[in-house]
């Protein structure tokens, strides 16, 4: 490796580590930034409307659309007689409009577009389906059993992933199993066995900005999607899939996402927009979710029913954990079955065990489509765990800090899936934030009538996704000599951009605020880019931008070398000038970056305008055994991390309040250390949100609860007045600088955090979340505390 | 649907606009003046996105029929600022790192601009009660809050 790569990979170059501004503050605070909704399209715009199915699980046995397109100012109208093909993510299971069967309320089963929304929704109207009823499957074990009605009878021909392993004739499109050790054997040496069942209800993303996607057909079937999208690239590849279309006829634009969290991953209700718009070629069609439909008609997160079995000796140390997950995963689960996997493969926990029996299903059910959620089946298969491992420390007589101190799985550990654990500073994360939370020591409550407790949970969180998903990006110069980074991943408010550019400004030897990074995303000039999600940006588009830098990097100094007749090895680029550290002599990018330089050896030019390129993808994750989840390296990293609440509860009332939230999470590298705590903070009351507030209120299929008067999220008034974030920093072997992701963790482990601190507080287990001051009241009136 | 004309100030400029008597002020500012800066999040009066001031007052944009505002004064995100000199709030809310995806943004500031308008030294208990109708889900709230006691601080010496 040469001096000059060194210097540029090795140590950290200012703006890395540096809490720079974000790129897009300016635009978002002054209301110029544009979300898909803002964009323009003129007079020829059309409103689309869905026609959705009331029926959980019925056959469709007419449609008459005619009454529909008769109605002056209808365009178009579409049915599943236009979408033969399937569509899917993991597991292509689904259509995008229904065609023989509905499968959960809300299903799509056709698309108006007319002149304005109030006639598409009059046309709605008009649209006669008549359905017949079919039994249907509410409840993830009942799901499960043999008897149980069955969604899918067509599971065995859809098209899968070769890590995804359905079982036709049954509900169960996915089963992943961990086989290690002997758990059957290890029981007899256990001192102590908890046993625990733990339900998570369904939740939503409720990103404040609803699902918007305009699209626009050509004659040429050219099309333009623009959508609220966190997967602008897998979009394409998917849509283009399901129509039957080359991907290059598909231009997807994506920009400034209002909040995703999963729920503008893959595709959702973006193709029922291209699908009707096909049918009014030449004009662009919007269809724009109301927030009721956002409540169940895109993804949410799914159901969880688990049960813990853990043991460990009269020392404390875990012997064995046999955990089953059966994920309630709605009506399609061609996103879900990858959960159900990422809650298998790290179905343990952060925890060395050696015996370990995991059964994690994912099960199709009448409910709504469960997709990826931030912590993507981490927050869910954590919440029950987390308390049992508190029970068993308890029932060991070990402080349940004590008890993670002595477990937790430490770098060189191996997993339950037979990986090498790499570096980890998860001990450190339970250290510091037990520290900061001052673990152990009680105080006063502020008023009689309320009780105090502390408690505190751990996590891990690996990237879920295919092994080979990859990034690509390109670095170009300006005339005046500031950098243009091209990319495909979203600027979804995690800050991906901003962090970029300190990633490109760093590896190039330029100043931050040099760099502009090339927006909206668009899948016709944007590099690829598979998906953002997994909290896999800033460690695989980081790389592939760092690469592009150092790439642009390596053809201004060769170019400089052959200029100054030196070696490339005595030249740098700082603070965007070239300079030779054998002559001193210097010279500015802007100079040279487009134009060349002169020959130094007669007439004519060198050089030209500079492109760098860079890419990157995982090569060494390998598959697992499908009998025992076995093999030598099933994922890319963990990040892993630590929180910590301290709680006080009204025996009056059962409201719960969290005073005190602490995070420490271990990202590898803080690129941004304000940034990074930012998500910490954020996600914290997340998962506060959810662990006090949030659930789908479904009753046969039904969602009860879709609006924001009835399904409450966390407002300003809920947030704890004392947060604290807590940067640990042990590098990633193969990330940029070391980084690794924060964006989902910091709401993995909040709802046991909670749980545990009630439990400290009150001593009440509740069987699920949320903890509303109704159901802690009804707990403590039942143990008979409450006043 | 018949149309009205009518005529008022918005982020101090005169404009005459018609309107059909059911169009919601959001839907007159987003769709007849593209002031899109304004945010569309539930259109229920609900979420606090598409807030503006309406004669002073924080309002939900999406509950006020555009008629009513005939003679009015409206002040959206787009007219907080002036001569490229952001308003106190926003440049609080960029210092403090308040914003994430920014969606919630604009209802936020405009909350945050009413609050401190009619109550220049707020509480912390004021402040998180004057945006309790604004949803957010990226931030976790804590710096808005204190970015709304930043600009408190900033708008004193001009007040003085």
């Amino acid at each position: 490796m040469s001096k000059t790569e060194t210097r540029a990979n090795g140590k950290m170059r200012p703006p890395v580590g540096q809490s720079v501004p974000r790129l897009d503050a300016r635009d978002k605070v002054t209301g110029a930034a544009q979300f898909a909704d803002d964009l323009q399209f003129g007079p020829g715009l059309l409103h689309a409307r869905i026609a959705r199915s009331p029926h959980p699980h019925a056959l469709i046995k007419r449609i008459d659309v005619s009454r529909a397109r008769a109605l002056p100012g209808v365009k178009a109208v579409v049915t599943g007689e236009q979408t033969p093909g399937y569509i899917g993510l993991y597991l292509q299971d689904r259509h995008i409009f229904c065609r023989d069967r509905v499968r959960y309320v809300g299903d799509p089963v056709a698309g108006v577009a007319a002149v304005d929304e109030e006639t598409a929704e009059k046309a709605i109207e008009l649209i006669e389906v008549e359905y017949e009823p079919l039994p249907a499957v509410f409840d993830p074990v009942a799901g499960a059993r043999p008897d149980a009605p069955l969604l899918h009878p067509d599971l065995g021909q859809y098209e899968v992933a070769s890590f995804i392993f359905p079982r036709p004739g049954t509900n169960i499109s996915n089963h992943f199993k961990i086989r290690r050790g002997d758990t059957e054997a290890a029981w007899g040496q256990c001192a102590t066995i908890v046993e625990r069942q733990y339900r998570v209800p369904h939740i939503q993303h409720v990103p404040i900005e609803p699902h918007v996607a305009v699209a626009k057909w050509d004659e040429q079937d050219r099309i333009t999607l623009w959508a609220s999208s966190q997967s602008p690239f897998a979009q394409r590849n998917l849509i283009a899939k399901a129509l039957h279309l080359s991907q290059s006829q598909l231009q997807v634009i994506a920009p400034y996402v209002g909040g995703g969290f999963g729920s503008k991953a893959g595709v959702s209700m973006e193709a029922l927009a291209v699908v009707i718009a096909g049918a009014v070629k030449g004009r662009p069609v919007k269809l724009r979710l109301t927030r009721e439909e956002e409540f169940f008609t895109t993804f949410v997160r799914q159901g969880l029913v688990a049960h813990f079995k853990l043991g460990c000796d009269r020392e404390g140390r875990l012997l064995a954990m046999e955990n089953t997950y059966y994920w309630d995963a709605g009506a399609y689960t061609e996103y879900g079955v990858n959960m159900t996997r990422a809650g298998g493969y790290s179905g343990t926990g952060p925890y060395d065990v050696p015996n370990v029996k995991v059964d994690s299903l994912c099960v199709y059910t009448n409910h709504p489509v469960g997709g990826p959620m931030r912590g993507f089946g981490m927050p869910e298969m954590h919440s029950g765990l987390e308390q049992a491992i508190d029970d068993l420390a308890h029932a060991v007589g070990l402080d349940p800090v004590q008890f993670r101190r002595l477990n937790c799985i430490r770098g060189g550990d191996t997993v339950a899936t037979g990986m090498t654990m790499h570096p980890t500073g998860l001990p450190e994360c339970i250290d510091r934030a037990a520290e900061a939370i001052n673990w152990g020591v009680k105080a006063p409550p502020s008023a009689p009538n309320k009780r105090r407790g502390k408690g505190l949970a751990i996590m891990w969180k690996a990237p879920a996704m295919p092994p080979n998903a990859g990034s690509s990006a390109r670095v170009a110069f300006n005339e005046d000599g500031t950098v243009t980074v091209a990319l495909g991943g979203q600027e979804i408010g995690q800050g991906a951009f901003t962090v970029r550019a300190q990633m490109a400004a760093a590896a190039l030897g330029v100043p931050y605020d040099w760099v502009r990074v090339a927006g909206p995303i668009d899948t016709n000039y944007s590099p690829y880019e598979w998906q953002t999600v997994a909290s896999r940006l800033t460690w695989s588009m980081g790389n592939a931008v760092k690469a592009a830098a150092l790439d642009a990097r390596r053809q201004v100094l060769e170019m400089v070398a052959r200029a100054w007749k030196e070696s490339p090895d005595d030249l740098d680029i700082v603070d965007g000038q070239v300079v030779s550290y054998k002559t001193e002599e210097s010279r500015s990018l802007k100079d040279i970056v487009i134009y060349g330089l002169p020959n130094p050896d007669g007439d004519g030019w060198i050089g030209g305008p500079v492109l760098g390129r860079g890419n990157f993808m995982p090569t060494y994750v390998t598959g697992l055994d499908p009998e025992t989840g076995q093999g030598p390296r099933a994922v890319v990293h963990y990040t892993t991390g630590a929180q910590a609440v301290e709680i006080e509860v009204d025996l009056e009332t059962g409201k719960v309040e969290v005073l005190r939230g602490v995070s420490a999470f271990d990202v590898g590298r803080a690129i941004n250390p304000d940034m990074v705590k930012a998500q910490m903070e954020g996600g914290l009351v997340q998962g506060i949100s959810t662990a006090l507030f949030e659930g789908l209120k479904l009753k046969d299929g039904r969602v009860q609860n879709p609006s924001f008067v009835d399904y409450r999220i966390a407002t300003a008034a809920d947030a704890p007045a004392h947060i604290e974030s807590i940067i640990v920093e042990v590098p990633q072997d193969d990330g940029p600088w070391g980084a690794r992701g924060i964006g989902e963790h910091s709401m993995v482990p909040t709802i046991p955090a909670i749980a545990n601190a009630l439990y400290d507080a009150v001593g009440i287990r509740l069987d699920a979340p949320p903890f509303t001051a109704e159901k802690v009241y009804l707990a403590m009136q039942a143990a008979g505390i409450a006043q | 649907m018949s149309l009205h004309r009518i005529t008022l100030t918005i982020n101090g400029v005169h404009e005459r606009v018609d309107v059909p008597s059911n169009m919601t002020l959001l839907q007159m500012l987003r769709e007849k003046l593209a002031l899109t800066g304004t945010k569309n999040g539930c259109a229920a009066g609900e979420c606090g996105a598409c807030t503006v001031l309406w004669n002073g007052e924080a309002v939900n944009s999406c509950m006020v029929l555009a008629v009513e505002c005939d003679g009015g004064e409206v002040v959206t995100v787009e007219g907080l600022a002036h001569d490229h000199q952001l308003d106190p709030i926003q440049q609080a809310l960029l210092d403090a790192g308040g914003v994430q995806c920014g969606f919630c943004t604009p209802g936020v500031l405009i909350s945050a601009r009413a609050l401190l308008d009619r109550n220049p030294r707020p509480a912390e208990a004021e402040i998180r009660d004057a945006l309790v109708g604004n949803l957010c889900r990226c931030t976790g709230y804590q710096r808005i809050i204190e970015a709304v006691q930043a600009a408190a601080q900033a708008d004193a010496p001009a007040r003085a």
